[in-house]
């Protein structure tokens, strides 16, 4: 385990108001993750896997408890400082690959650069660089409509990774694909993320995938109920 | 902000066919409003740079005798430049023409006027040839038509047949809408006496005219002072350049005003339009900013992404609309020729095109602002879960947005109209219309999810659920179109309403007919030639003339003194000038006719032997602006014969029907003695009889003056059709955004249409199918659209025909049969062109648009 804490959650818990009164979807979560490290959050449906990767990512305001990202607490910030923290930490890659498609592949990964202001030259050349890593080097100015499924899930993990992010989460990232192309997929998002050492959250109902990660937290009814670390399968990259 | 600006551009541009069709809905709103004010500017510019031709002089002295000496040594002390004229209403009868006649008003003129601008005739020596004196006359282009003669030709007048020797097309100050009334007939003073139309002592609607020039160094309103007080009795008007502009002025602002308000309306209705298109735009982009909100922009930051969007939509819809509306009002004048006194010269009025743009930027701003502020609160949540609602609390920004949009249509009102009271109540009007509109469509939405019948065949109920369902267009179009046929219809209705109520006039066997003018000793023949005719005479009246000398033993002089007797009467500031100064042609006669009712008093028809006050009836309308009861005493001048009589009674009068009636009617026994003339009412059965009538009967008496109902009924129709044109011109505006507000939002829900489409075609519709379902949703929008404003068109007519009018409305079915039939086939024909394409999209376009 490295020395750094990438994320570090302190007895989280997410409550809604439901017509039959209060519905608790997660229990006093605790567990915190080093940089570099990998966590598989799997479980069945509705045991919030979503509910707390969105509380990690500060998609969301816990109804207790607190998350520490990258060293920051995040769960009393308001919803713009949060997206700070999120633009400077965070990696996104989603199950539906969430790419806006008025974009195109290179303008979709430029984006979180450029919110911060640091478009240009240099940030073109970069993101060209990561679609050739993704191997999308020929489809830069391709359409999301004109890509796909694995090809637009390239083109996310390329702009997961284009503000160096600290940590990746990771929402089912296969989910849509097929199988040879989710393997090619896992394989990118674990080759590039050793390269970075960037600390991976990953939710996901595939247990072959979760075993690729160095620890997997169980959920069920919103609470953990196991907290297991793994000897990760081998990366082919 | 960099980002910000290229974000919007990027992400605009699947959608930026769109974003321009939204920005055409306030187009049209934009290009009224600019071309009304361009053109008013103009027109202002025009007055002013043509403000001496507006009466062709410096000064206008109009008396209703002839002037005495001592005027007209006044005018010639003080005038550089004069000229004469008498006025009066007559027969012209076209020997070219089997001897047809039409009522003209004839102008005998001494002198060069116009002083200022140009008599415009054919040839254009007609003027001088005028001048030159002799039996020649310049008559109106549109009678020398009407007639089928022309320059040579000859008119006559009384007694002396005149060598037409020039068309009349212009002259200064006069609006061409005078032909509608009465055509002129110019002919040379010195001829007047010949043609035996002026009987002195008789010259009964006889005007002088003295027209002069001043030294630029006397002021106009220091003569019509001086002129004033120097011959108070002479109850002369005079009229100044500054008065003519000043009317003028006025009357331009209402219209402007008017027109403007119009025009305000379709851009408020394209701004509905605009904001419930970005409403669903809104709506779809909500994913791209949950995205964006994931890595990292901050609600601002996306935000602006689409306040950005919102505002070059508005920028460019306003910059659309403000050429469009430079190049409308380049039609302007031509919609507007002949009635206006000036002629109105085109140049761009930037200040005009400034405030449209303005007006346009403001107004599509705070409608843009109202839908973009849910993408501050969207979540990114979203992103993870499509289905995650945010918890939405109360948003004071909305509040704020619906004050500000408020705030900005009052103002727009109140500036535009002038008054405070005017703007707030248009303002209200406009809300509450809208209000009424909104609710109506929203019970039609209800309706149709509550109430449709599940038997009902599936496409007519696809149809109608299509009505409720989300993105529907229900409100919107309603809105639009129910009130762009409610402007419109309610205009055709009027026009209806009023031209029924004289062809009810002539129904009946009532007279048709009028006869003035008719001497003592021409009216039993007269009467023996109508009857020889087939037209008899139905009713006749002898008509007397006189003037007030004094109201309840006050003379008139002291009543009319400067700043006295110009209240409207009856309200405790004493009696309206008008009532004390005009002349009067009074009747006698020993019983009421069908027209009158009486209303207080009795109606005494014999004057009572002995009593030196005579019992009179007046008319209520008089008695009002008089300010007279009952008993009170008012003195007459019957042609240098004091009369004194108290008021006796009071009748309504019929003023409508095409008979003698009269303000003051005097009983048996009295007026026999005076001088006095004749008017006769007869029946005609046909234009050709009636023509036939007025023929024998003006070559037999060139004094006498002919009314024909069917001509008033051509004139008023005439008068009608010019303002209903361009209020119809403004009207369509209105209609234009409808149909741009539909097509803007059948494409916005384009997309939707086609995922259901295509999972429909999937599950095995026809493109018959498909087709006939937007037929059914868009038949009954329209249907509806066209039924609502037939509804609200048909109060909108009762309520002007009963309180403005004081007739019954009148509705013919098959006018709003036809105003129908015409919104659903315009509803019809927008709504499938801008669907078209839909049914033929292939389903995997959209299913990888799902993956």
């Amino acid at each position: 385990m490295s020395a750094q804490i990438m994320l570090n959650v302190e007895r989280l818990t997410k409550t809604y108001a439901a017509p039959g009164g209060p519905l608790t979807v997660l229990k006093e979560v605790s567990f915190e993750l080093g940089a570099g490290e990998t966590l598989a959050i799997v479980g069945p449906s509705g045991s919030g896997k979503t509910t707390l990767l969105g509380l990690c990512a500060g998609l969301d305001r816990p109804s207790g408890g607190e998350v520490m990202l990258a060293g920051v607490p995040i769960a009393g910030l308001d919803e713009d400082a949060r997206a700070r923290v999120r633009n400077e930490n965070v990696g996104f890659v989603f199950q539906n690959f969430q790419l806006v498609p008025t974009l195109t592949a290179i303008e979709n990964v430029l984006v979180p650069l450029e919110l911060r202001g640091e478009g240009g030259q240099e940030a073109e050349t970069e993101a060209a660089a990561l679609l050739g890593r993704v191997g999308l080097g020929e489809r830069c100015d391709h359409y999301p409509l004109q890509l796909s499924g694995g090809e637009q899930q390239r083109v996310a993990l390329a702009r997961a990774f284009m503000n160096r992010p600290g940590i990746l989460f990771c929402d089912e990232p296969t989910g849509n694909l097929d199988d040879d192309t989710a393997a090619a997929m896992v394989d990118l998002i674990f080759g590039i993320n050793r390269e970075r050492n960037t600390t991976l959250v990953l939710v996901t109902h595939n247990l072959e995938l979760a075993r690729r990660c160095g620890r997997i937290l169980r959920l069920k009814g919103g609470a953990v109920v196991s907290d297991e670390r793994t000897q990760p399968a081998k990366v082919h990259a | 902000m960099r980002f910000i600006l290229s974000m919007a551009w990027r992400d605009s541009r699947a959608s930026r066919r769109r974003l321009v069709l939204f920005s055409l809905s306030i187009v049209l709103g934009i290009a009224a409003l600019v071309s009304i004010g361009s053109f008013s500017t103009n027109l202002r510019r025009a007055v002013d740079d043509q403000a001496k031709t507006l009466l062709g002089a410096d000064l206008l002295v109009v008396g209703r005798e002839d002037f005495s000496p001592e005027v007209r040594a006044f005018v010639s002390e003080r005038a550089i430049e004069q000229a004469e004229e008498q006025t009066f209403s007559s027969m012209a009868v076209f020997p070219g023409a089997e001897d047809g006649t039409r009522l003209v008003q004839v102008r005998a003129m001494e002198g060069r006027f116009p002083f200022y601008g140009v008599f415009e005739t054919f040839p254009a020596d007609a003027p001088e040839r005028l001048r030159a004196g002799g039996d020649v006359a310049i008559v109106e282009q549109t009678l020398l038509r009407q007639f089928g003669v022309g320059v040579g030709d000859t008119v006559r007048l009384g007694q002396t047949t005149f060598t037409v020797v020039g068309e009349l097309l212009a002259i200064p100050g006069e609006s061409a809408a005078i032909a509608l009334l009465a055509p002129r007939v110019f002919i040379p003073l010195a001829t007047l006496e010949a043609t035996g139309l002026v009987v002195p002592g008789q010259e009964l609607l006889l005007r002088h005219r003295l027209l002069f020039t001043l030294p630029e160094t006397v002021n106009p309103l220091e003569v019509e002072r001086n002129l004033r007080a120097s011959f108070p009795v002479e109850q002369l008007s005079v009229d100044t350049v500054d008065e003519r502009r000043r009317e003028l002025g006025r009357a331009l602002e209402r219209i402007e005003a008017f027109l403007s308000l119009v025009g305000f309306i379709a851009l408020f209705l394209g701004a509905v339009g605009v904001a419930s298109a970005m409403h669903v735009y809104v709506r779809q982009k909500i994913n791209t900013v949950a995205v964006l909100r994931c890595i990292g922009s901050s609600a601002r930051q996306s935000f602006a992404i689409y306040l950005v969007q919102g505002l070059a939509l508005g920028f460019s819809g306003a910059v659309l609309g403000a050429a469009l509306g430079i190049a409308v009002q380049l039609v302007l004048p031509a919609l507007l020729e002949g009635v206006l006194p000036v002629t109105v010269s085109f140049f761009v009025a930037w200040g005009a095109v400034a405030e449209g743009l303005i007006a346009g930027i403001v107004i599509s701003l705070l409608f843009t602002f109202l839908p973009l502020l849910a993408v501050r609160r969207v979540s990114p949540l979203v992103a993870l879960r499509a289905s995650h609602v945010e918890g939405m609390g109360p948003d004071p920004w909305r509040i704020l947005i619906g004050i500000g949009i408020a705030a900005a249509v009052v103002t727009f009102a109140i500036v535009q109209t002038g008054e405070v009271d005017i703007g707030l109540g248009f303002a209200g009007m406009l809300f509450l219309g809208f209000a009424l509109l909104a609710a109506l469509a929203r019970g039609v939405a209800f309706a149709a999810r509550r109430w449709t019948p599940r038997r009902m065949p599936y496409v007519l109920r696809q149809g109608i659920a299509n009505l409720h369902r989300p993105n529907n267009r229900t409100v919107l179009l309603l809105l639009s179109l129910g009130l762009g046929t409610f402007l419109i219809l309610t205009l055709y209705l009027t026009r209806t309403t009023l031209l029924r109520e004289i062809q009810t006039t002539d129904e009946g066997g009532r007279p048709n007919l009028l006869m003035f003018d008719v001497q003592d000793d021409q009216i039993e023949e007269l009467v023996r030639l109508a009857a020889a005719e087939g037209a008899p005479v139905t009713r006749r009246a002898a008509i007397v003339t006189m003037r007030v000398a004094a109201l309840r033993g006050q003379p008139v002089e002291e009543l009319v003194g400067p700043g006295r007797g110009r209240g409207r009467g009856g309200d405790g500031r004493g009696p309206a000038g008008w009532t004390l100064r005009r002349e009067y042609r009074s009747t006698y006669r020993g019983e009421l006719t069908p027209t009158e009712r009486l209303i207080e008093g009795d109606f005494i028809g014999q004057a009572p032997a002995g009593d030196p006050v005579v019992p009179i009836s007046i008319e209520r309308g008089l008695q009002e602006d008089m300010g007279v009861q009952i008993g009170d005493e008012i003195t007459w001048d019957v042609q240098g014969v004091l009369i004194r009589s108290r008021v006796a009674s009071v009748r309504e009068v019929e003023w409508r029907q095409l008979e003698p009636n009269f303000f003051v009617v005097f009983p048996e026994g009295v007026l026999e003695g005076a001088p006095q003339f004749h008017v006769a009412a007869m029946r005609a059965e046909s234009p050709a009889e009636s023509a036939r009538v007025q023929r024998v009967a003006v070559s037999a008496f060139p004094n006498i003056t002919a009314i024909d109902l069917t001509l008033v009924m051509q004139t008023i129709d005439g008068i009608l059709s010019k303002v209903s044109f361009v209020i119809e011109f403004m009207a369509l505006f209105t209609v234009a955004t409808g149909i741009i507000v539909l097509a803007g939002s059948v494409m916005t829900g384009r997309y939707q249409r086609i995922r259901e489409t295509v999972l429909l075609r999937t599950l095995g519709a026809t493109k018959r199918q498909l087709t006939r379902i937007q037929l059914v949703e868009y038949a009954i929008l329209g249907l509806l659209a066209a039924l609502m404003g037939c509804g609200l068109a048909v109060v909108g007519n009762g309520l002007l025909a009963w309180y403005v009018f004081d007739l019954p409305p009148v509705a013919p079915g098959g006018l709003l049969a036809t105003a129908v039939l015409s919104v659903v086939a315009v509803t019809l024909t927008t709504g499938l062109l801008s669907s078209r394409g839909i049914t033929n999209h292939p389903p995997l376009e959209v299913l990888r648009q799902e993956t």
